[in-house]
């Protein structure tokens, strides 16, 4: 239907050797196979950050599991004449008010932090995440009962919870302070969990799995967690580090781990009393759980890119 | 690259008949991390005052590019990296930021593809449709109220004033675009740039919204730069082509003229694939010489439909594979509190399709088909009446029983992005199935997965990658194969090869027809595609609300439609009523 003012063009053909026809829709086979994993891993060890939390946080790991590696004293052989003593040759953090070795009740702390932060999150992670998966992938009653139940802990602030229960448990040991820090932390990643699976449950794979003949249950475990795990394994690693504050929260109130048990926390704790004279008490199990944290903190912003290729299309 | 005849045109009629638009040797790159990446490559067009010309391209040819470079709307790290586009002789590419601003939405309308994402669901249609008048200063204050509503009663709301305060979800895709073609016109532009501007809607309202379109601009004397992957489309709406493959113009020139007598083998390519054109052509061809329809080369629509097209017509008929009696499907839909609203999805259906056929199910966006397909997969439960596949009362299947039904029944879905599990390389997706059913050892398996992707043409190197590397086509036959590896005796096809481009379609529906050839498959093909149905379907299903208005032969149906809403439908496909040649 030409218009009134129709201006006739020419009929221009491109060079046929400048514009080739290529075959339709063929394979790279130039190109390596990728999975997901691959390109987020890919994507990570470009990250100098990656790099420095790793080495950083595999260096804690080490010591939390053979301390007496890194110092040769004994942190409980103290004596009262190097009360608050300043730093000396083989002693370079000073002492305590006790007269113990500050570097080496730091080196033999660790333990105790590392092993509440690593426990907890593993136990929010599983507990949580089969919570949040099965609440998600099932629906129904047991989402609005297992919901619900999530909110009532939600609504409890995960410290104060673990104050309360803390200050009437009669053992206090890293597990237990894990086992009551995992109780009010795990509706977040189950909440997580859930929503991740309630997208993934609704794609099209699951419903071709299903018109295969595939159970329920397997697809749950082969398809919907693998494709909704990616978002948790962010939350799980950044709260890692605030578990460790959270146990040093406790045991500074006195009411975390014993203070026959070495911990960073403690430490924290006893250097109250000493903050004016010798700040170095303080500064140094401060500046471990800093550093500690802050390791696990990029580390979880470094998985986070690398997992959600939106945030890594726009750097 | 140059047009040597629009030259001494111009020439001859003088100043007044300077091409509105001229684009020359545009260039256009990607910034990405290993250097600029070109998606534009040397086009160059020109369009003149009043007319409408389309690009016409498959998905990456540029297309888009080209037009978002116009009125400076690259999206990301894109920038124009050589090139000229002159607008009333003014070279838009050198304009500041603030210039072209206001070149754009005054002289240059733009209407985008998809009009579910690009009206903003927080605010009011009127509010919206407002801003664009007051930022194009077109009118202020009261006035803008006013020509508010003007520009949507031209857009052919007729309510438009007790529409002003409604949200975008009140409106249905077809409104919504009108809204934003609405927009684009309001402020009388000298060109309207037009990206797939009903792609996303169906047959009946996309003719409907480009016959509106037509009007408006043929009124204001407004020219349009279609963009679109139709053929059919862009033959019936402009009447200059210009075609895009990588980046570059391999064909411009009168839309019909090309059509005719496509010249570059990429365009020829693209008509013999278009189904719109070719299913006219089925019939003519089938008569000619073999050696005639050696033209069909890769990705076109070969020998193998023509000849089942030939064959459908003296089958014999056998008894029902799958009978549907009387079924339909309530839905409930949950509001607020305890009440409820049913929603009658599927109504009072029935048909049989017979072993070794295709049976197509058309119908628009909700008219209940891929309902009716998820009941016969048993994905939903029917709410009355009786499926039966192979004289076996499929409803209360469980367990065993359930799974023998499902080794026999397999879907292939239609978006090729999401029914392949993203974590799972393609040698455990195509497996999968194996696995669940307990089938062979792992080195069986594997066997198998390596003779599955030979049936569907991939190399069987394919089943270490994974769906992130695939194209839509490719991911679509691991669909295929994964389908297969149970040796079904049924494939149903949801809208299996709409998301693809023409060609990979063809190559899709040519595999289709092989493999059922091959393996005497049967298809429940489910589509809004009547032009697709016309070649692979043996028997149609007409569906609207729920209902099947019409089911006969499909060369009933197309030559002799009886119900009006079959006309419609028919009528609606571009390209429909235009002579093709080769």
């Amino acid at each position: 239907m030409p218009s009134k003012n129709f201006t006739p063009q020419g009929h221009y053909v491109a060079p046929i050797e400048e514009t080739p026809v290529a075959a339709v829709d063929v394979l790279d086979e130039t190109q390596k196979a990728r999975s997901t994993w691959a390109d987020a891993w890919d994507s990570m060890r470009r990250r100098p950050s990656f790099w420095i939390s790793s080495i950083l946080i595999l260096l804690i790991l080490i010591v939390a599991v053979a301390p007496g590696l890194f110092t040769p004293i004994d942190p409980r052989s103290c004596q009262l004449s190097d009360s608050n003593g300043a730093p000396s040759a083989g002693h370079p953090f000073g002492f305590t008010r006790q007269g113990c070795d500050v570097f080496s009740r730091i080196i033999h702390g660790t333990q105790a932090s590392i092993t509440v932060g690593l426990m907890a999150t593993l136990l929010v992670t599983l507990v949580g995440g089969a919570i949040g998966a099965l609440a998600g992938f099932y629906g129904g009653i047991l989402d609005t009962l297992v919901s619900r139940l999530g909110d009532i802990f939600f609504a409890v602030p995960t410290v104060l919870g673990a104050i309360v229960l803390m200050s009437v448990l009669p053992v206090r040991t890293p597990i237990t302070v894990a086992v009551v820090l995992a109780l009010f932390a795990w509706p977040q990643i189950a909440r997580i969990m859930r929503g991740a699976v309630l997208s993934a449950k609704n794609s099209d794979y699951v419903m071709a799995s299903v018109a295969l003949g595939v159970t329920r249950f397997k697809i749950l475990l082969r398809h919907v967690i693998p494709n909704a795990i990616a978002p948790v394994i962010v939350i799980a690693t950044v709260s890692l580090g605030t578990f460790i504050v959270a146990e040093a929260t406790l045991s500074f109130l006195g009411i975390g781990l014993p203070p026959t048990i070495m911990s960073w926390g403690n430490d924290i704790g006893q250097a109250r009393t000493s903050i004016r004279t010798s700040p170095q008490v303080l500064l140094y199990p401060a500046a471990a759980l800093s550093i500690t944290v802050l390791s696990f903190l990029m580390l979880g912003d470094v998985v986070r890119d690398a997992l959600d290729p939106k945030a890594r299309a726009r750097r | 690259m140059s047009q040597p005849v629009s030259e001494t045109v111009s020439l001859l009629e003088g100043e007044a008949n300077a091409p509105l638009l001229q684009i020359r040797d545009l260039e256009v790159g990607f910034e990405t991390q290993r250097g600029i990446v070109p998606a534009v490559r040397g086009v160059d067009l020109t369009l003149y005052a009043g007319q409408t010309l389309a690009i016409v391209g498959e998905s990456g040819s540029g297309k888009t590019t080209t037009a978002q470079a116009i009125i400076d709307l690259l999206p990301g790290t894109g920038k124009v990296t050589g090139g000229q586009i002159l607008f009333e002789g003014r070279d838009l590419t050198k304009l500041s930021a603030r210039e072209i601003q206001a070149v754009r939405g005054n002289d240059i309308g733009y209407v985008p593809q998809d009009p579910m994402s690009n009206l903003n669901p927080v605010w009011s249609i009127g509010f919206q449709v407002e801003e664009a008048i007051k930022a194009n200063n077109i009118a202020q204050g009261k006035e803008a109220r006013l020509r508010t509503i003007q520009v949507l009663k031209e857009a052919g709301l007729s309510d438009a004033a007790d529409r002003l305060k409604q949200y975008p979800h009140q409106f249905s895709g077809g409104m919504r675009q009108r809204v934003l073609i609405g927009i684009g016109l309001s402020s009388r532009p000298k060109l309207l740039i037009a990206d797939e501007p009903t792609s996303a809607l169906d047959v009946t309202v996309q003719r409907t919204i480009l016959d509106h379109l037509a009007t408006l601009t043929r009124d204001y004397g407004t020219s349009v730069l279609f963009i679109t992957h139709d053929l059919g489309l862009a033959a019936e709406r402009a009447e200059q082509l210009v075609v895009m493959y990588k980046g570059k113009v391999v064909e411009s020139g009168p839309s019909q003229e090309i059509l005719a007598n496509p010249k570059h083998p990429y365009t020829q390519r693209l008509v013999a694939a278009a189904p719109s054109l070719a299913s006219r052509r089925i019939q003519s061809v089938k008569h000619q010489a073999p050696d005639e329809a050696e033209i069909f080369s890769e990705g076109s629509l070969d020998d193998a439909l023509l000849a089942r097209a030939a064959e459908r017509e003296h089958a014999a008929p056998t008894k029902d594979l799958i009978s549907v009696k009387n079924v339909s499907k309530m839905y409930r839909i949950r509001k607020q509190g305890f009440r409820h609203d049913e929603l009658l999805a599927v109504n009072d259906v029935s048909f049989g399709v017979q072993k070794g056929t295709t049976t197509a199910i058309v119908g628009e966006s909700g008219s209940g088909k891929s309902t009716v397909a998820k009941l016969i997969l048993q994905l939903e439960s029917i709410t009355s009446g009786e499926i039966e596949f192979d004289g076996q009362d499929v409803a209360g299947l469980r367990g065993s029983e359930l799974l023998k039904f499902r080794r026999r029944v397999q879907p292939v879905f239609q978006d090729p992005y999401g029914s392949l599990d993203p974590q799972y390389s393609v040698g455990n997706t195509i497996a999968e199935p194996l696995l669940a059913h307990k089938i062979g050892t792992a080195k069986e398996r594997e066997a198998r997965v390596r003779e599955l992707l030979d049936q569907v043409s991939l190399p069987s190197a394919t089943r270490f990658r994974y769906p992130s590397e695939l194209s839509g086509g490719q991911r679509q036959r691991i669909a295929i194969a994964r389908a297969l590896a149970l040796k079904p005796d049924v494939l149903v096809l949801d809208e299996a090869v709409s998301a693809l481009d023409v060609l990979v379609q063809g190559q899709i529906l040519n595999l289709l027809t092989e493999l059922q050839t091959d393996l005497g498959l049967t298809y429940l093909f489910i589509t809004h595609d009547l032009a697709v149905v016309r070649l692979v379907a043996d028997n149609v299903c007409v569906m609207q609300k729920g209902r099947i208005v019409e089911a006969a032969t499909t060369d009933e149906v197309f030559d002799n439609p009886k119900e009006l809403y079959t006309q419609e439908l028919l009528a609606a496909i571009p390209g429909g009523d235009f002579e093709f040649g080769r």
